[in-house]
């Protein structure tokens, strides 16, 4: 099974641990395999291991236990400047005391090119990210967009396989990331490089990504495509993590056909598809989406359990109506209805009645 | 908006012009500033500028001449001191009777040994002389030509009255011309004789052992500055202290713990006799000579050179290292390339405060230095205090200030002194 894997597998990490002062494991036992080609995201809360990972990888940080294999080489002895590993750190890092154009042509120049064949390289590099006429100037005399870019320029100009990136629009306003975001994968995809890209934005992780590994507490919790991860959280961290989500806390009752009867700790009971849960009486947290619960009951199939609620507050958001609700004791309980003509506008202190399909409602762990 | 108000001048909420309200207003805040500061100020100024002043001053200063001879220096004007005859009766007439009341007022010896600066014998010729002429009497005694010449045949030599003539001026470039190993004479700017060309000799080695020190320190604080910067913090605050030790004991105390080290009989001499590298009789001469005061000197000044590179490479961050070798330079490239141009202007900041310091350092070399390992402060405090040619101390010292304010300029281009700012 590993065999197989790695076969196909371009990056891999393997048992992978890491600690840093011999007493705390930073990284717990981290398997992952990459395929080539992939854009794969480390997304988690800060601290959570996401950098020491990706250092691991580029070789400046050693794992304290396990393999990194890079093509199906182990690259654990590997110093950093033999790996041909491209990456795009946080701050950019770029020289200060060189122009654009130099600041490209350094790795072609480490690996002994021709001036011409240099030159030839760095224009292209820089024509791919639209920097062509900065090519004389330093970097303190780019704006952080135009930093951005070069640093990715840098990173893929002496045509690495593998690319890393650090958080690289960390330091950007909104519209500029959104608009890198797409720049970034674009080239990405067109170069058919494999990127391993960390970042703390969700929204980010789930646009750019073929693949995001949620991180947490050193271990990667659910690594799936964005819609599988949003869909089909497989723990009660993801599904907290990734998006907005409502949970209930209870009891599982019964399970049978797929489906688990939860005992909330108000005493309702509800429909639930079981995740983590295997058999009655284990604790449970249920989670919903706010945009998959429904309060108009002809929607509701007739026998689904449903629940009490008191509107709390009302926010018009434009394309969708955001209402906080009460529900079995949860005030922060969240439902989201599209702005069409027939939809209701809840108002606070109305008393109602919700419910959703069974599928859409997962019993995670507690 | 800005059409409208682009004729007249904007008006204030009180009715006055906007430009001068702001100027009133900064007005007061300049004089707040200038109180804070006033007591610093006037310290500076009594007891820097005003004694640089007079030093600058007493470097070209030159009246004794012509307070203690007036009559003489005017007398001596209409003389030819290139005809190579002796000035009239006039001029020995005159010469007697400011002689007279020099002697009287006991100043004849203090322009003797003005005049013996430039040429030795002066100030004896002067009290020998003294002893005569202030039994005579101006008016009875003359002519005095002869008389004169027969106290001392100096007087018949015209090339004492050129000396007189030409140190008679008020202001004087002779200090400086001496300070550079030439005189001044009747036929303008000469060098002085060979064997008396020390002063450039000193200023070059000065200048020449400053740079080694500068170059000394420069190789060994890297890599203490390095380590320092890189270090985690509390190992590097240790590292800091041991740094710092220096400047928490005496400079007298570590020279002179240089002095155990490496005298003859000193604790490197004698290990290495111990460990047989050395013959007994043949003991390593490292004191009190260039190398006594170039490793004493290092070492006192090495914290001014860790220091200020310490603070520049603190600003580096670690991700350019990181980002060269991910871009494939090895270790080597990457900090030859990346790291260390950027750490250059902390090696200039460092060389120029140690370069300025060694270059004008004086106790180190007067314990350590023995007679070829001086510098040119040692001379200076030389002529202050047991010569006391003041005057050509002044010149030396004007001169070492020149250069160390031509290194302070250079020290802002390279790293810019933070303006001082009067409100
Ligand atoms: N050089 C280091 N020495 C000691 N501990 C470290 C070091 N670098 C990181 N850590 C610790 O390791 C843990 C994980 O750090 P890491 O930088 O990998 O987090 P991250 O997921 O990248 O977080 P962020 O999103 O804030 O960048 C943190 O608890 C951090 O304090
Ligand atoms: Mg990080």
């Amino acid at each position: 099974m590993a065999l197989d894997n790695s076969r196909d597998a371009f990056v891999q990490f393997n048992r992978v641990q890491k600690s840093y002062d011999g007493e705390t494991l930073v990284v717990k036992d981290l398997n992952l395999d990459i395929p080539k080609g992939e854009f794969l995201t480390m997304l988690g809360p800060s601290g959570s291991g996401k950098t020491t990972c990706l250092m691991m990888l580029a070789g400046f940080e050693t794992a304290t236990h396990g393999d990194i294999m890079l093509d199906g080489v182990s690259i654990n002895n590997i110093p950093p400047h033999k790996r041909g590993i491209g990456m795009v750190f946080q701050n950019y890092a770029l020289f200060p005391h060189m122009t654009i154009a130099e600041n490209l042509s350094f790795p072609l120049e480490v690996r002994k090119m021709g001036k011409s064949e240099r030159e030839e390289k760095v224009k292209r590099a820089l024509d791919m990210v639209e920097m062509g006429a900065f090519g004389g100037r330093r970097p303190a005399q780019l704006s952080g967009g135009q930093q951005q870019r070069v640093a990715l320029a840098r990173a893929l100009v002496f045509e690495p396989e593998l690319v890393l990136m650090d958080e690289p629009l960390g330091a950007l306003d909104k519209q500029l990331r959104e608009k890198m975001q797409f720049e970034i994968t674009d080239l990405a995809h067109r170069l058919g490089i494999t990127v391993v890209y960390v970042t703390h934005d969700q929204t980010e992780a789930l646009t750019m990504s073929d693949r995001v590994a949620v991180f947490n507490d050193g271990r990667i919790q659910q690594i799936a495509p964005p819609d599988a991860l949003y869909e089909e959280p497989e723990n009660s961290f993801v599904a907290q993590f990734i998006g907005e989500n409502n949970t209930l806390e209870g009891v599982v009752k019964e399970i049978s056909n797929g489906r688990a009867l939860v005992q909330l700790d108000s005493g309702d009971l509800i429909d639930c598809k079981p995740i983590n849960v295997s058999e009655p009486g284990q604790r449970t947290r249920v989670s919903i989406r706010p945009e998959r619960v429904e309060f108009h009951k002809d929607r509701l199939s007739p026998d689904a359990h449903l629940l009490k609620a008191t509107v709390k507050e009302f926010i018009y958001m434009g394309d969708i109506f955001r209402t906080r609700l009460s529900v079995a004791g949860n005030d922060d309980f969240i439902i989201k209805s599209r702005n069409a003509p027939d939809q209701v506008r809840l108002q606070p202190g109305q008393e109602i009645e919700i419910g959703w399909l069974a599928d859409d409602c997962r019993a995670l762990d507690a | 908006m800005t059409d409208q108000t682009a004729g007249q001048d904007m008006i204030a909420a009180d009715g006055m012009p906007l430009k001068k309200s702001l100027a009133k207003s900064l007005q007061r805040e300049k004089m707040r500033a200038l109180m804070l500061i006033a007591p610093l100020l006037i310290f500076v100024l009594i007891t820097f500028i005003f004694p640089i002043g007079s030093m600058l001053f007493r470097s070209v200063e030159n009246s004794i001449v012509q307070d203690t001879l007036p009559k003489t220096v005017v007398a001596l004007q209409d003389w030819d001191e290139l005809s190579g005859e002796l000035p009239d009766e006039a001029v020995f007439t005159a010469f007697v009777e400011d002689f007279i009341i020099a002697v009287e007022n006991k100043e004849h010896t203090r322009i003797g040994s003005r005049l013996n600066y430039e040429v030795s014998g002066m100030s004896s010729l002067f009290r020998k002389s003294a002893r005569k002429v202030k039994k005579w009497d101006p008016v009875q005694d003359a002519p005095f030509r002869d008389k004169l010449i027969d106290v001392d045949k100096d007087w018949g030599d015209p090339a004492t009255w050129s000396i007189i003539k030409t140190h008679s001026v008020k202001y004087t470039n002779g200090y400086f011309l001496n300070a550079i190993d030439m005189q001044r004479t009747a036929e303008g700017a000469q060098a002085q004789p060979e064997d008396k060309q020390i002063l450039i000799k000193l200023f070059i080695r000065t200048v020449k052992m400053s740079l080694i020190i500068t170059g000394m320190c420069i190789l060994l604080g890297y890599p203490v500055a390095w380590i320092l910067a890189n270090l985690p913090n509390r190992s590097a605050n240790m590292l800091m202290i041991l740094v710092l030790l220096p400047f928490w004991t005496s400079l007298l105390v570590r020279t002179s713990a240089w002095k155990v080290m490496l005298q003859n009989q000193g604790v490197i001499n004698d290990t290495l006799v111990w460990l047989g590298l050395v013959s007994n009789d043949a003991r390593l001469e490292i004191i009190n000579n260039q190398f006594g005061t170039i490793t004493a000197m290092t070492h006192i000044l090495l914290p001014f050179m860790i220091l200020p590179m310490y603070s520049v490479m603190q600003t580096i961050p670690p991700s350019y290292l990181r980002a060269a070798k991910s871009l494939g330079a090895t270790n080597w490239t990457a900090f030859w390339r990346v790291y260390f141009p950027q750490s250059i202007p902390g090696i200039g900041a460092g060389s120029i405060l140690v370069f300025i310091l060694a270059i004008g350092y004086y106790i180190t070399p007067e314990i350590v230095g023995g007679t070829d390992g001086v510098f040119i402060s040692n001379r200076i405090a030389y002529h202050i205090s047991s010569s006391l040619n003041w005057g050509l101390a002044a010149a030396l010292g004007a001169i070492l200030l020149a250069v160390v304010l031509v290194l302070y300029w250079a020290y802002d281009k390279i790293v810019g002194i933070d303006n001082v700012k009067l409100g």
